[in-house]
């Protein structure tokens, strides 16, 4: 029974293959649909055909969505979002987190009591909303900036991260003459730099992933950032089409292919940096275990 | 062990016990300033973002009028929630909200520790890298696009899969809105987006398997059934039961962004749950009173139900969330 040592195929493995091959297919075909049709000819594309490749291969549907202005507005927004954001997330995250490790400073459990609250309970939708309007902050781009500067989850991340540094490091540096604020530039986040990229990629695919907060925040349609706009290009016209079948209005529910170019550009960054948010996040699940 | 040293034995040494106590902490205080300057932008933020609203929380016992504010506002109790116990509408939002977490428990749950067997069956690596690439994919796009590829694919008018009933001469399937389609919809697009990526947990306790004790196996004579069954699965049951537990912590929680995407009037008497209340009733509607006790009595089920789980978890010998 040592068949198994043998470099041949047992019955099994040619089952475990072919369905995670299936697996692999199913999991990709709707990007690769998605690809092929927005990559088609958008006047000879017929709707009610099959298409697994480009048809007429041709650029026209990105042309048009690139050269719309509230496509390009909404890019510019979501990119300023996504930067700033992710610049601000990280210096909050990590100034916070690191004073979160001193487990001797006065008020620390304190505030990592705070911490742990806010994990455990939010306030809710509308309390949230009322303080955004109540600051002035509706229709402003740091109303998604300011309101996500950092989480719970992160800064405890962040935190056990930072716990398993070598502490002997801490203290030759101490001895040499730093304090806190040099310990923490000089010796902690040059060797946080494993989870300062890590944290990097995640706040930057949220922000550009962040729908709901733009859609309650923003309601000036030309302030809208890209997944809303994705989402009423995609999805309302799709319902709106069900509604005014036949009518005048069919002529402003963009085509197939536009829709789909529309989509495809709205991932087109999350799939440039997704090798490197594979590489970094199988690790970074392993670092979701906690400890208080 | 930087700052104890000299507090704990401070208070250690009755020799020194000239200091007063709060002199002591004054002394602690200022030793620890560039660690409260770290702390600070975090921590203002926590406060101002997370728990001002709070103070938001009021309204559940008012009519809250925009114009009169918190303070001027009718206070009317707990009449709020006695409205809403006694609405259908709750009871719709309790039975969808516990269908949705029960279809994915049942579906979706078992398929990452399923598929994670399957994956460490492999032993070609090329083929091993490629599928965890595919599968793990779709994680990381966001709820918008994976509606939008739902819609490219089941709608009636552009939908692929209806294209291709038609083109076989079949009547189309209203899947985005029959109402008896949509739970099976929102498990389906779960276990598109996460089941590959889910899988990384458990690969990752299958890793910390001795090989030797496969080998034994084989010298044993165990088909390679035997061997998932007495090797692999025992290694990963701490961490199936762990997820188990605080899966059912999260049984108040429904992914809000998805259901709210995928909703439309046809399907909003099976879709509509706690958080799309609250949205439409509090934000849409104006009506932010019944927003706020919408979002408080989720949020406080919502705490008990995680603090239990954490509980459990903690008791069974294992890690929990905080």
């Amino acid at each position: 029974m040592s068949f198994v040592h043998k470099k041949g195929l047992t019955l099994f493995d040619y089952v475990n293959y072919s369905l995670l091959g299936l697996i692999s297919i199913l999991s990709i075909f709707p990007f690769i649909y998605v690809f092929s049709v927005s990559l088609t000819d958008p006047d000879t594309y017929i709707p009610f055909k099959f298409y697994l490749f480009p048809h007429d291969f041709s650029l026209a549907s990105y042309k048009y969505i690139l050269s719309t202005n509230s496509f390009l507005n909404s890019l510019k927004s979501t990119v300023f979002v996504t930067v700033v954001g992710t610049a601000l997330n990280l210096v909050f995250t990590f100034t916070l987190a690191y004073a979160l490790t001193k487990k001797h400073v006065v008020g620390r459990n304190f505030m990592l009591g705070c911490v742990i609250f806010t994990l455990l309970f939010n306030a809710g939708i509308v309390p949230n909303y009322l303080l955004v309007k109540e600051m002035g902050l509706l229709n402003s781009y740091w109303s998604l900036i300011l309101t996500s500067l950092t989480n719970a989850w992160t800064l405890i991340v962040v935190k056990s991260f930072m716990d398993a540094l070598p502490e002997e490091l801490e203290d030759a540096a101490r001895i040499d003459g730093c304090n806190d604020l040099t310990v923490f530039l000089r010796v902690v986040l040059p060797l946080s730099m494993p989870a300062i990229a890590t944290f990097t990629l995640f706040f930057a695919v949220t922000h550009w992933n962040t729908y709901f907060n733009a859609l309650i925040y923003l309601t000036d349609a030309k302030k809208w950032t890209l997944q809303v706009l994705v989402k009423t290009l995609v999805i309302d016209s799709e319902s709106s089409g069900i509604a005014a079948a036949g009518s005048a209005e069919d002529k402003m529910i963009p085509q197939e292919t536009i829709r789909m170019a529309a989509v495809v550009v709205a991932m087109l960054p999350i799939l440039v940096v997704y090798p490197f948010l594979q590489k970094y996040f199988a690790k970074g699940v392993m670092l979701g275990s906690i400890k208080g | 062990m930087k700052y104890p040293t000299e507090a704990s034995s401070a208070s250690a040494l009755p020799g020194r016990a000239s200091h007063t106590a709060s002199g002591r902490l004054w002394k602690r205080i200022v030793k620890g300033k560039y660690i409260y300057l770290l702390a600070m932008p975090g921590f203002l933020f926590l406060l101002l973002f997370k728990f001002v609203p709070m103070w938001g929380l009021l309204l559940a016992f008012q009519n809250y009028s925009p114009f009169k504010g918190i303070l001027g506002s009718q206070w009317v109790g707990l009449k709020h929630f006695a409205d809403l116990m006694g609405d259908a509408n709750f009871y719709r939002m309790l039975r969808n909200t516990l269908l949705i977490n029960l279809f994915g428990l049942v579906f979706y749950f078992p398929l990452p520790v399923f598929l994670a067997l399957m994956v460490n069956e492999v032993r070609h690596e090329l083929f091993k890298k490629i599928n965890q690439s595919l599968v793990y994919m779709p994680h990381f796009l966001s709820w918008v696009i994976i509606a939008s590829m739902t819609f490219f694919i089941l709608s009636t008018d552009i939908g692929i899969v209806n294209k291709l009933l038609n083109t076989f001469g079949l009547t189309p399937i209203p899947f985005l809105t029959q109402s008896s389609y949509f739970w099976g919809l929102i498990t389906a697009q779960t276990i598109w987006k996460e089941a590959g990526w889910g899988t990384i947990i458990f690969l990752a306790a299958i890793a910390g398997v001795d090989p030797q004790r496969y080998e034994a196996a084989v010298v044993d004579g165990a088909s390679r059934f035997r061997q998932i069954w007495h090797i692999t699965l025992p290694a990963i049951r701490p961490t199936i039961v762990v997820l188990l537990i605080l899966r059912l912590g999260h049984m108040a929680d429904v992914g809000f962004e998805q259901v709210l995407l995928m909703m439309n009037p046809l399907v909003r008497e099976v879709g509509e749950v706690f958080d799309t209340y609250a949205y439409t009733q509090g934000i849409l509607r104006g009506q932010f009173s019944i927003g706020v006790t919408v979002g408080l009595f989720k949020g406080v089920v919502g705490l008990v139900f995680v603090v239990t789980a954490n509980y459990i978890v903690k008791k069974l010998g294992y890690e929990g969330i905080y």
